[in-house]
């Protein structure tokens, strides 16, 4: 039974590898996501050939889980994808410390009992005299699970605007957030050192304790235009979490899986740092945004705002647009109307592009999914390293809720704070508009030299509004 | 001997996952990421076997609560990453 058992998780585990390689090519994407979830299910299904496992009970949480989950996949819409994403992963890091307090909840019973070995652990008999490894690995399933947990409930506050999506920050707060760090490895240290002393259980629970404050504290001063980073951090925290509960139960499938995702997160977090050229430390600790940017010049010359009707007038002549949209876009839900606008520009004889920077909105890849539910076909999508070279020719740029990826100070104004970060150069094509709610400044709190360019005009108001106005112009000659 | 077998598979997994992922196109790394947020809810396995009859109470309510978190986690995880998918087309 135990080989069946294994075989099976060995089976599963390269499910997980081949559904992952699919995820990652545009054809063959949807089955890989299939693929991996029949090696969930299979995982699943014969971790249930465990004997004496309390069937009420397992059927039932997973009967309550699947509705829940099934309920929020449903129902989010694309522009909350950011927020749900956030959420499944915090629940993924409080799952995996739970695993591992349990593990060690049952042992220490057991222990306390008096029947020290003599439970029915089908995984690993050795348990029930908790030694200084899987005491080490119960105290990283907790600490990275519960970074991750109340990590991503942060973030999930931010990104709902529940909390306010700018960095916060106080006095002492790098003090502070190392003090937790010392006190968990501090209760750590202690319980690992002797995990079957009285000491030990306060000791695991002080860890808990401080884990869960430790992630709201460090998601804390990092502010909106970051969190691509701290979403795939948290991900690949996630799949860590995972992969130290697998050491806890001696199981390989979760480490394996766990593992993987891990690399995963891990790899998208240095895309994202890449695509702001910044360092993980500094994304991680700077509290970035905080506070209106001191340094940096202040842009000269006047912000030119143009009517929705004269720029349909530029617009009717271009040959060649390129979109460069932002999270305003996904604030103003205005991805259906610029898809419309996309459209008519088409039949309009003129070449249409959306030009996507890695860390435009608020996950990576964030705008490629809200433009793919308009129904914009992925060819019309570009990179920035494709669409930059050739800027110069674009007719029009239309900038809709983007700030920071555009801002040309990140190219030649060495002491602003994004300095260095790779921009779409929305600056160098012959027209550029951008739309915007008001005058004020992006996330970041700088100003942005584009939008008192010679080149720019400004069209103020809801993007939505402003885009689809621009469609029925369109629409009425 | 089965620490060491234990960590010999988490470090060739690792460099699986860096060769894996390593060339993924932008477009797609909300689906890589929710896909892989998905297989992260692996952990159920773990807390369905903590979920024994022999257990103590207070393990087996932790165990049960864990199934339930991460049976979301993976449900909804797949599902919504299915989703997405299927709003990425060619042009016709």
């Amino acid at each position: 039974m135990e080989t069946l058992v294994n075989l099976s998780y060995i089976a599963a585990a390269i499910l997980f590898v081949f559904g992952i390689k699919m995820l990652g090519h545009a054809d063959t994407a949807r089955k890989g996501n299939q693929i991996s979830s029949i090696g969930m299910a299979l995982a699943i299904i014969v971790t249930l050939l465990f004997q004496g496992l309390d069937y009420k009970l397992v059927f039932g949480g997973i009967a309550v889980g699947s509705v829940i989950g099934f309920v929020a996949a449903k129902r989010v819409q694309m522009t909350g994808m950011p927020e749900l994403v956030a959420l499944f992963n915090g629940f993924g890091g409080l799952a995996s410390l739970l695993v591992g307090w349990a593990e060690y909840q049952r042992a220490s019973a057991t222990i306390s009992n008096g029947v020290l070995g003599k439970i029915a652990d089908a995984v690993n008999a050795d348990l029930a005299t908790v030694n200084t490894f899987t005491a080490g690995v119960i105290v990283l399933a907790i600490l990275i699970g519960g970074i991750t947990f109340t990590g991503s409930l942060y973030a999930w506050g931010k990104l709902s605007g529940k909390l306010g999506g700018r960095a916060l920050t106080f006095g002492g707060q790098k003090a502070f957030n190392a003090l937790l760090a010392l006190g968990i490895i501090a209760a750590g240290v202690i319980f690992t050192l002797a995990p079957t002393a009285e000491l030990a259980y306060p000791m695991l629970i002080v860890v808990i304790v401080l884990a869960l404050l430790l992630g709201i504290f460090a998601v804390m001063p990092i502010g909106g235009g970051d969190m691509p980073v701290v979403i795939s951090l948290l991900n690949s925290c996630s799949g860590l979490a995972a992969c130290a509960a697998g050491f806890v139960i001696a199981n390989n499938v979760l480490i394996v899986a766990g593992c993987l995702v891990g690399a995963s997160g891990l790899i998208l977090t240095i895309i994202m740092c890449k695509a702001m050229n910044r360092t993980l430390v500094n994304v991680l600790f700077s509290g970035f945004g905080a506070t209106a940017q001191a340094s940096g010049s202040a842009s000269t010359g006047e912000m030119k705002p143009v009517s929705v009707e004269d720029a349909y007038y530029i617009l009717e002549a271009a040959k060649n647009v390129i979109v460069i949209p932002g999270y305003g876009m996904a604030v103003a839900q205005a991805q259906h109307a610029v898809k419309e606008l996309g459209e008519v520009l088409e039949a309009n004889d003129c070449e249409v592009r959306f030009a996507i920077h890695p860390v435009a909105g608020r996950m990576p890849g964030h705008m490629n999914v809200l433009l793919a539910e308009a129904d914009v076909p992925y060819e019309q999508l570009v990179e920035m390293d494709d669409v930059n070279p050739t800027i110069e020719m674009v007719d029009v740029a239309i900038v809709i809720g983007a700030n920071d990826v555009v801002n040309p100070a990140a190219a030649d104004d060495p002491a602003s704070p994004i300095y260095g970060m790779p921009i779409i150069n929305a600056h160098k094509a012959k027209t550029t508009f951008c739309l915007k709610r008001g005058k004020g400044a992006g996330f970041s709190g700088l100003e942005n030299a584009l939008f008192t360019a010679e080149n720019t005009r400004m069209i103020y108001g809801d993007a939505k509004a402003t885009v689809t106005g621009l469609v029925a112009q369109f629409k009425d000659s | 001997m089965e620490l060491i077998l234990l960590l010999f598979i988490f470090v060739l997994s690792g460099f699986l996952g860096f060769e894996l992922i390593a060339k993924v196109p932008s477009q797609l790394h909300t689906p890589l990421m929710s896909g892989s947020n998905a297989i992260s809810g692996i952990t159920v396995v773990g807390a369905i076997l903590a979920v024994n009859t022999s257990s103590d109470n207070l393990s087996v309510w932790l165990g049960f609560a864990a199934i339930v978190l991460a049976t979301v986690n993976v449900v909804g995880g797949y599902m919504v990453t299915d989703r997405m998918l299927g709003m990425f087309k060619k042009k016709k």
